[in-house]
């Protein structure tokens, strides 16, 4: 295991959230009756005339959040992932999106991390839904690091971004690490022999599992897809034409997240072999966070186990390792 | 008979100013009519159901500048019945904010006047519309905006039956009566017409001032005539002396008001306007405008 210290992205966005309010004075919180949960509260508390909560009504808050930044504001909408993209999910696409309006939208408890209530609360497709969105740009952080520059990024971008953010501790990969960009793949390892293609939460696996091969000889390419859109097209295809091969991993539906990206991409520019990580297509169930991140197949040994398969699938006869 | 719109935006006398904004909205209906007869597409039954408001709005209540669309100060409408469309380009346009030429162009590729309004491709709109539900919402975050930078434009959302089936709208009523932002008016273009038929049928909405007042609106107390502009002047009188937040006021209007065949009939929603449909049409909005045209 990967010995970082470990600090939610939940409570990084919130903290995050009170740190700039002095640098953008017109930037404004909207919350859908979770506040406590995404820790918007943490605002709130501190900033309650620049702090609205709507209620369970995210198609009204995301509508008020566009109208607001038509009149110069800034504002951040948060609820869970999975309700501000399908309940939020018209308005994101007719009011946000297609007036290109600068509004952060902040997708808490996404993946599997409500993991104990369920299926009804699991976000596995929001990354799909907000990648179709034109002008969208797709931030899934790997740490509370990430979450807090995703943030500063947000504030700063002249469009609509979505930030996805786990609820649990994760840990903290990228303390001394040059600050998260929006459209630019991090490289955490270098290797010849295949491309892992990650974002989000199993970014510590990734590493874990790219330390694992390398051990064996297989050089993994580790490449931090924190911006699903746009994709950093050049540092993706770069990579892939060096290993040949690539396997993505997202805790995610393997429809439309970081597997369709990485595939639309190479499938234009380098097509290459591929395998992908992430949920299958089916609903997810209650469960510890950990024990259902396993289940299914979002693990350190998965992705050791996929990348060798990969590899030696792949491999000329000679090529093959032992 | 042209009527000067640079004079009757000037025009301080009432009653005067009422007669010439209700011969320009007929004149707007005739407009409105041979766009969407020459082109083949677009609404009518709800661009003409707004003429005379948008018309009031444009010419006489707005603090906008068509010179400088973008003015951050000027007063907001988001017209969430966006399939008035073309009636709101027609307006705009006789408001100086896009050229009169450009208007044939509607529906068109390249146009900039697109089937349903976008506020990045046409000067004057504040906001896209046209799928239902949601202007409400975004007229209340304008509002809201106003009032966290100390501004005070006045907020406007123009709304339609079929607004008022989608529960958007009523989480939208909600949330305004919970944080009450200053000059927030809701404008119901009430025409009880929607596509599939009359919305007694297929959605009844009434008692609709009732259910306003039930989610703490303030409502006015009575039912304006949509069409007759008088009553629209007296409308914003009454609108512009109220300190109570939000406000709601209710217009009974008819959907593709003004032709006897078409008015209060749904098939008139979005039916293309034929060639035999028109002549009839055009004839009936003619004669009516040179009535009003008696009145100047």
């Amino acid at each position: 295991m990967i010995a970082a210290p470990q600090i939610s992205m939940r409570e990084a966005f919130g903290e995050a959230l009170v740190e700039f309010a002095g640098r953008y004075p017109e930037m404004m919180v909207l919350d859908a009756d979770v506040s406590a949960s995404t820790r918007t509260a943490l605002f709130a508390k501190k900033y309650p005339e620049r702090f609205f909560n709507l209620g369970v009504a995210e198609a009204n808050m995301v509508d008020i959040a566009a109208g607001m930044a038509t009149c110069g504001l800034r504002p951040v909408a948060a609820t869970f992932a999975l309700f501000i993209s399908l309940k939020g999910g018209e308005q994101i696409r007719q009011t946000i999106c297609y007036n290109n309006l600068p509004v952060v939208l902040a997708g808490s408890y996404a993946g599997l991390s409500d993991s104990f209530d369920g299926a009804s609360h699991q976000s596995i497709l929001d990354v799909a839904v907000m990648r179709a969105m034109p002008n969208m740009a797709v931030v899934v952080p790997a740490d509370a690091i990430e979450v807090r520059q995703a943030l500063a990024f947000a504030l700063r971008r002249d469009g609509p971004t979505y930030i996805r953010i786990c609820r649990n501790p994760v840990p903290v990969l990228f303390e001394c690490a040059a600050p998260l960009e929006i459209g630019r793949i991090r490289q955490l390892r270098v290797g010849a022999d295949i491309t892992i293609a990650v974002c989000g939460v199993p970014t510590y696996m990734a590493l874990e599992a790219a330390d694992h091969l390398a051990a064996d000889g297989i050089g993994a390419d580790v490449l931090e897809v924190s911006t699903v859109k746009p994709m950093d097209e050049a540092a993706l295809v770069r990579s892939v034409r060096k290993t040949g091969r690539v396997l993505t991993v997202e805790e995610h539906s393997v429809i439309g997240g970081l597997a369709g990206a990485v595939a639309e991409t190479l499938g234009r520019l380098a097509p290459a072999p591929m395998d992908s990580i992430g949920v299958p297509d089916c609903f997810p169930e209650s469960g510890p966070y950990p024990e259902l991140l396993r289940k299914f197949g979002i693990s350190t040994e998965e992705i050791e186990s996929r990348a060798r398969r990969l590899v030696a699938a792949t491999s000329l006869p000679t090529k093959i390792r032992s | 008979m042209p009527i000067d719109t640079e004079q009757v935006l000037r025009e301080q006398d009432r009653s005067r100013k009422a007669a010439a904004l209700q011969y320009l909205a007929q004149q707007f209906r005739i407009t409105v009519l041979d766009i969407l007869h020459e082109r083949g597409t677009g609404h009518w039954g709800g661009a003409s159901s707004a003429a005379e408001l948008l018309a009031a709005l444009y010419f006489d209540v707005l603090r906008v500048r068509p010179d400088d669309p973008q003015w951050p100060d000027r007063d907001r409408l988001v017209v969430s019945k966006g399939h008035a469309s073309c009636m709101l380009y027609t307006v705009l346009a006789h408001r100086g904010f896009l050229p009169m030429e450009e208007l044939p162009t509607f529906r068109q590729l390249g146009s900039r006047l697109q089937g349903h309004p976008c506020m990045r491709r046409t000067p004057g709109v504040d906001m896209s519309t046209g799928s239902l539900g949601h202007g409400l919402s975004i007229a209340l975050g304008m509002a809201l905006a106003a009032r966290q930078s100390g501004k005070e434009w006045w907020t406007y959302a123009l709304l339609g039956d079929g607004d008022l089936n989608e529960g958007q709208t009523w989480e939208a009523i909600m949330a305004a009566a919970k944080f009450r932002p200053e000059r927030l008016v809701a404008l119901v273009d009430y025409n009880k017409v929607q596509l599939d038929g009359p919305s007694d049928e297929i959605m009844p909405m009434d008692p609709l001032p009732d259910k306003f007042r039930a989610f703490r609106w303030n409502v006015a107390p009575v039912i304006y005539n949509g069409h007759d502009m008088p009553q629209i002047f007296d409308s914003f009188d009454w609108i512009r002396s109220q300190r109570q937040w939000p406000v709601a006021v209710i217009y009974s209007t008819h959907k593709g008001r003004g032709v006897s065949f078409m008015e209060d009939n749904a098939y008139w929603h979005g039916a293309p306007v034929d060639d035999v449909s028109f002549t009839k049409a055009r004839a009936e909005l003619l004669a009516t405008l040179e009535e009003l045209g008696g009145k100047l």
